[in-house]
């Protein structure tokens, strides 16, 4: 096909043309013409993403061995399996903006890649699996469920994809949470803790208040997001307190109430040292997630390294299956 | 159309028989179509990295087929997909849009008859 000819126009006409589409609720594709901005602001935002679903392989697969029954292995497997998956899903979306995933993970590996602050928190007993699954997966339901309307069709392609296998991780988690909840005394106790040292982290992962957010404005004008941090924090507390209430669990902050004239949930203050202090290295488990990942990243190398020489040779010898 | 034909972009070094011995490698990409059910279309699913088109089969199986979403898959290099461009939208569709006497809506029929 003949490549048309873009008649020169200056930036802002662009943009201008670019913004409308926006407006008009059309969805941005990998070919069409977008700001540098959209497209770094993408890269920055799927990247983190896929990254996070990486990382948080960890804290989960640390209790595979010790899951108290086949069927909470076989769902604990399964889960971290679909987080390797939701990984490639993003990749795969954000390759589409011109950068390779190698370029990616070697970003993640070396440091230099931010991931979601959650999984920098250690994962200390069983009950953590069923909290993780139910407070940490519940919220990035709340955060994707948004995220599928974004307005990046790759990117919101594979939200769709996520959010449908999401489900399976937050009732499996509320599950277990359940029935610790029913349980003995430690049982209870054991889940109460875990509640304890999730909840606030958890409140976290929608990042920085609206009033400290420096990305917010441009990725809602460009509706990349189309919810601020705030906003989508408040509808996960709403949420979740509910259930809290159901299996009898106490969430640790004692300034949440309900609001009767906006029907909100109204809880405490977020402690956002903690929150920058995670997010910029400096979280209990940091330097233990990346070294693991590292790890397993360079004790795949020789596979990575055989499957190419395999391909290689069958390619050389002309045996190549059509 | 041949898994050879694909770009085979390796970043590590290679060896004077051509294998890839050691260093990083970036496998090629794979688009993944998928049908949903017998006698529905393929559709594009995402894409996946794999050395040839049998791993990229099983590669394409473990991502995208992991709760009973495809009875079937193709696996196309990328590199072999030709896409039109968003710039040609217009012009290029045109001859489809403009021609209406290609829909029935464009022709009379007698009332108070069931054309169909």
């Amino acid at each position: 096909m003949e490549q048309s000819t873009i008649a020169p126009q200056d930036e802002s006409a662009l943009v201008a043309a670019f913004e409308a589409r926006i407006a008009a609720g059309e969805s941005i594709e990998p070919k069409d013409w977008m700001p540098e901005r959209y497209r770094k602001q993408l890269v920055r935002m799927m990247s983190q993403h896929a990254h996070s679903e990486v990382v948080g392989m960890l804290p989960e697969g640390n209790w595979i061995t010790r899951a108290p029954s086949l069927r909470r292995k076989m769902s604990l497997i399964a889960k971290v399996q679909d987080e390797a998956g939701h990984g490639l899903y993003i990749y795969c979306g954000t390759e589409t903006l011109g950068v390779d995933r190698q370029e990616l993970i070697e970003q993640l590996v070396d440091g230099r890649a931010k991931y979601s602050s959650i999984f920098n928190y250690p994962t200390l007993s069983w009950a953590d699996m069923g909290v993780i699954g139910w407070l940490v997966d519940g919220a990035a339901i709340v955060n994707q469920t948004i995220l599928a309307k974004t307005s990046y069709g790759p990117y919101a392609r594979a939200m769709v994809r996520i959010c449908k296998e999401e489900n399976f991780h937050k009732r499996q988690g509320y599950e277990i949470c359940a029935t610790l909840a029913r349980g003995t005394p430690a049982q209870r106790e054991m889940l109460q803790d875990a509640v304890n040292r999730f909840w606030w982290p958890a409140l976290m992962m929608f990042g920085p208040s609206d009033t400290d957010s420096p990305n917010s404005a441009e990725l809602l004008k460009w509706r990349v997001k189309r919810k601020t941090n705030d906003e989508l924090r408040q509808r996960f507390v709403n949420l979740t307190v509910p259930q809290a209430i159901a299996i009898g669990i106490t969430l640790p902050d004692p300034d949440l109430a309900f609001n009767e004239a906006t029907g909100n949930w109204e809880f405490g203050e977020i402690d956002w040292t903690e929150f920058f202090q995670v997010i910029g290295g400096e979280g209990p488990c940091n330097r233990e997630r990346l070294a693991a990942r590292r790890e397993a990243h360079d004790e795949g190398a020789w596979v990575r390294e055989a499957a190419a020489a395999h391909a290689a040779k069958q390619q050389r010898s002309g045996t190549q299956a059509a | 159309m041949s898994a050879s034909d694909s770009t085979m972009r390796y970043e590590g070094d290679v060896s004077a028989d051509g294998l890839v011995v050691t260093g990083k490698t970036q496998w090629p990409l794979w688009e993944v179509f998928t049908q949903a059910g017998k006698g529905a279309p393929h559709e594009h699913a995402g894409s996946v990295h794999a050395t040839d088109a049998e791993h990229a089969m099983q590669n394409a199986r473990d991502v995208y087929t992991r709760r009973g979403e495809a009875v079937s898959l193709w696996v196309v290099p990328a590199s072999a997909i030709v896409a039109s461009a968003p710039g040609d939208a217009g012009p290029f569709f045109d001859p489809g849009n403009d021609k209406a006497y290609r829909h029935p809506h464009f022709y009379k029929v007698p009332q108070g008859v069931r054309v169909f």
